[in-house]
């Protein structure tokens, strides 16, 4: 047999096949080699990977960067590992596969009055994914992050070890492991604690707000909502510089009937020039007049609320080929302030067609030590990937530093390895939790490179 | 009375999401396979998500002096209620492999046939016994012609479905209902590391289409229903022709 045949059967005995994937702002195309085992037995083989190469795990691929990616390296997908393990309704205490989503959780859950104590504003997301960003919802500043209600994990580690690791047992490795974007090794189950709700519904306050300093009181007037959120018309400037619509919303003591979820799906790429600043402009007066001026009162079933984007499957593709990028950050309370309005500013200066910016008030630090939350704002705006977007970039997240702030990995692709240092004061603690697991460097990722981790 | 469904082969992808669907549909569940590991897993899965009984169970199809015990240990499992088939194992090592070594070309005739034959032959009796139930065996559109990329697989199934033409008429007596599925490609394990296969399903929804087919058809179908027209014509390609494809 000649050699290329030869490796290829090799390939095809380990479930290896040569692949592309990208993040999901799709700006860039990341050539690889990707394993995607069905059960667990197959999950410890894509350990040994083809020619040594590194290896990095991908949940659902809802990172916007690449921190799932790995270029000429090896990416195992864990999609396929979607199991419960055990689920007891006495304390809410789940079991479960790393590949088992939010989407699973709210159709098996809900109906039985429970519903994930954190959840991402996307369904997709998996768990594994999930703890390996230490994700934070709508709910951050009381709730704090997805890390915060996981009691313990079971990590596959690079030598093939299996660790079951809790805070109390091995605290360096848990804390390395939440928001660890998969460098301390294949999370191949997770025990998180699920809360309970009295009804399948929500009851959702919306209203109008006219500018950046009316947002942030009325997010102080709201602290004591279990849920709160604002968007923010990224194009609007001057004195309306930060106007958008303020959502809270409460567990509704009465549900809603059952009904199964609609989704459509974007047809195409779009076309470049259907995101020019004007129909942006259009779509975002039309959005802040959705809501009535004198606010709105509704209830809605949780998917609604939790993950409005979802109901447009790969609306990511609205951006065109080219992609986007997500530019989030979170800045402190204080300086932040000013800060927060210099980011718009720039934006809007830019005029970079974003559609809606998110801005959410953050609680409490994250346990992990490159976990993302810490009290503050945090805004999140899409940018489409166009000439001079990354210069963009590169102003935003100057003011972000110099307030003190920090980038969101989940969403990051263009943060420098000096920037994130002086972002991430435990980068050190990480790396040398890192050095102990992982000593031969069999675990790495495109961000872990870029970001000198 | 609960129904059960016996899943012969049960941690491959297509079988697990045929178990779910059976779940869903409040089926209980025996998840037959030699991975005990993935299959506790998976038992636990449906018991939490669908509130049905499920129980691993350890299967070797190749280990024929087994299946008489494995057999009555599914019938006693299943109760009063009525006892269903899903017969799913089968191996697909590479053609290449199965030609330039006959050991791997005969185990893959053991387990995809003669130990299909051997367990379905075993569970005959019970099945007229019960009077009723249905059997569903995966069957491959591989079996249809036999290509030079995979004849050894699809030898395998052919002679599995003329195997279950002769099987369904002598259980037809008794009211069981038998169906063979000529599957195409289905996103799994084994068709991952394949280069890009047309019509490639996703094993939820091959397996919503096969649960509909299994509560009403018998005989055989294909799954997805694109396979027949293209494997009609396939079928008719004359032979200097279809031996000159590189398929
Ligand atoms: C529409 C949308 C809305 C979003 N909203 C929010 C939000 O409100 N809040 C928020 O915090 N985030 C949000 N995100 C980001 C998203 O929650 C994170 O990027 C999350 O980590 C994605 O999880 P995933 O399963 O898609 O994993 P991927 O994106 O594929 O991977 C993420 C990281 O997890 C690691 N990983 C995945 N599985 C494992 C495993 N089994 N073992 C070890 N490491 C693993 C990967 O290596 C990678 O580093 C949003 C994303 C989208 C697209």
């Amino acid at each position: 047999m000649p050699d290329s045949l030869a490796a290829q059967a090799m390939t095809r005995m380990t479930g290896w096949k040569s692949t592309a994937l990208q993040g999901w702002g799709r700006s860039t195309l990341s050539p690889c080699l990707a394993a995607r085992p069905e059960r667990l037995r197959e999950l410890r083989a894509a350990l040994d990977t083809p020619e040594g190469r590194t290896l990095i795990a991908h949940g659902g691929g809802r990172s916007y960067g690449d921190a799932a990616l790995n270029t000429d390296g090896a990416v195992v997908v864990t999609g396929r590992l979607d199991r419960i393990l055990a689920f007891d309704p006495a304390t809410g205490e789940l079991v479960a596969e790393p590949g088992v989503t939010f989407a699973d959780l709210l159709a098996v859950f809900l109906p039985r009055g429970f519903v994930a104590p954190v959840s991402p504003g996307t369904a997709h997301v998996t768990l594994g994914g999930a703890l390996a960003n230490d994700v934070h919802g709508k709910n951050h500043h009381h709730a704090g992050s997805f890390g915060d209600h996981v009691l313990w994990f079971d990590l596959l580690l690079p030598d093939g070890r299996m660790q079951r690791v809790s805070e109390a047992e091995d605290p360096a490795l848990f804390h390395a492991t939440i928001g660890g974007i998969g460098l301390t090794g294949l999370i191949a189950a997770i025990c998180l604690r699920l809360v309970p709700v009295p009804s399948n519904a929500l009851a959702v306050r919306r209203r109008r707000v006219g500018d950046l300093d009316e947002f942030l009181a009325g997010f102080e007037a709201a602290s004591g909502a279990t849920w709160s959120v604002g968007w923010i018309d990224a194009l609007a400037s001057g004195r309306s510089l930060g106007r958008g619509i303020l959502e809270t919303a409460e567990p509704s003591p009465t549900g809603l009937p059952h009904t199964v979820p609609k989704s459509r799906r974007f047809p195409v790429d779009a076309p470049g020039w259907l995101l020019n600043g004007m129909s942006v402009r259009a779509f975002n007066a039309l959005y802040w007049r959705r809501v009535p001026a004198a606010g709105q009162e509704v209830t809605v079933p949780y998917r609604q609320f939790l993950y409005p984007l979802d109901a447009i499957e790969g609306w990511n593709r609205m951006y065109g080929k080219q992609g986007f990028r997500q530019f989030q950050c979170v800045v402190p309370p204080g300086p932040g302030v000013a800060a927060l309005r210099r980011l718009l500013e720039t934006v809007a200066a830019a005029g970079s067609a974003s559609f809606l910016a998110v801005l959410k008030v953050m609680g409490p630090e994250g346990r992990g030590m490159l976990s993302f939350g810490m009290p503050g704002y945090s805004l999140a705006l899409d940018i489409p990937a166009r000439p001079g977007s990354e210069e963009l970039f590169g102003r935003l997240e100057r003011i972000t530093r110099d307030a003190g702030g920090r980038i969101y990995l989940a969403k990051d692709s263009l943060l420098s390895a000096e920037a994130f240092s002086a972002m991430y004061p435990r980068a050190d603690e990480f790396r040398a939790v890192r050095a102990r697991v992982d000593p031969d460097r069999r675990l790495g990722s495109d961000m872990a490179r870029r970001l000198g981790l | 009375m609960r129904e059960t469904w016996l899943i012969l082969g049960a941690s491959s992808a297509v079988a697990r999401a045929f178990a779910r669907e059976a779940a869903e549909h409040g089926a209980a569940l025996l998840l037959a396979g030699r991975d005990m590991e993935d299959l506790g897993h998976q038992a636990t899965d449906l018991a939490i998500r669908h509130a049905v009984p499920a129980v691993p169970m350890r299967f070797e199809a190749r280990d024929l002096a087994s299946h008489a015990g494995f057999v009555a240990e599914c019938r006693e499992r299943a109760g009063e209620g009525l006892l269903n088939v899903f017969l799913a194992f089968g191996v697909m090592p590479d053609q290449a492999e199965a030609d330039a070594d006959p050991a791997v070309a005969a185990g893959m005739v053991e387990a995809n046939f003669t130990g299909a034959v051997s367990v379905l032959g075993t569970l005959g009796p019970v099945l007229e016994a019960q009077r009723g139930g249905v059997v569903v065996a995966l069957g491959s559109v591989a079996g249809d012609r036999g290509r030079k990329r995979n004849f050894l697989y699809g030898a395998t199934k052919a002679a599995l479905l003329t195997y279950l033409q002769g099987y369904a008429a002598r259980l037809s007596g008794a009211g069981v209902r038998v169906l063979c599925i000529k599957a195409g490609p289905v996103d799994t394990g084994m068709t991952w590391a394949l280069p890009k296969l047309p019509f490639m399903a996703s094993p939820r929804a091959f397996a919503a289409a096969a649960w509909q087919k299994a509560r009403r058809g018998s005989g055989s179908a294909y799954l997805p229903g694109i396979w027949w027209p293209v494997m009609s014509i396939i079928r008719l390609l004359p032979t200097p022709i279809f031996n000159r494809l590189d398929i």
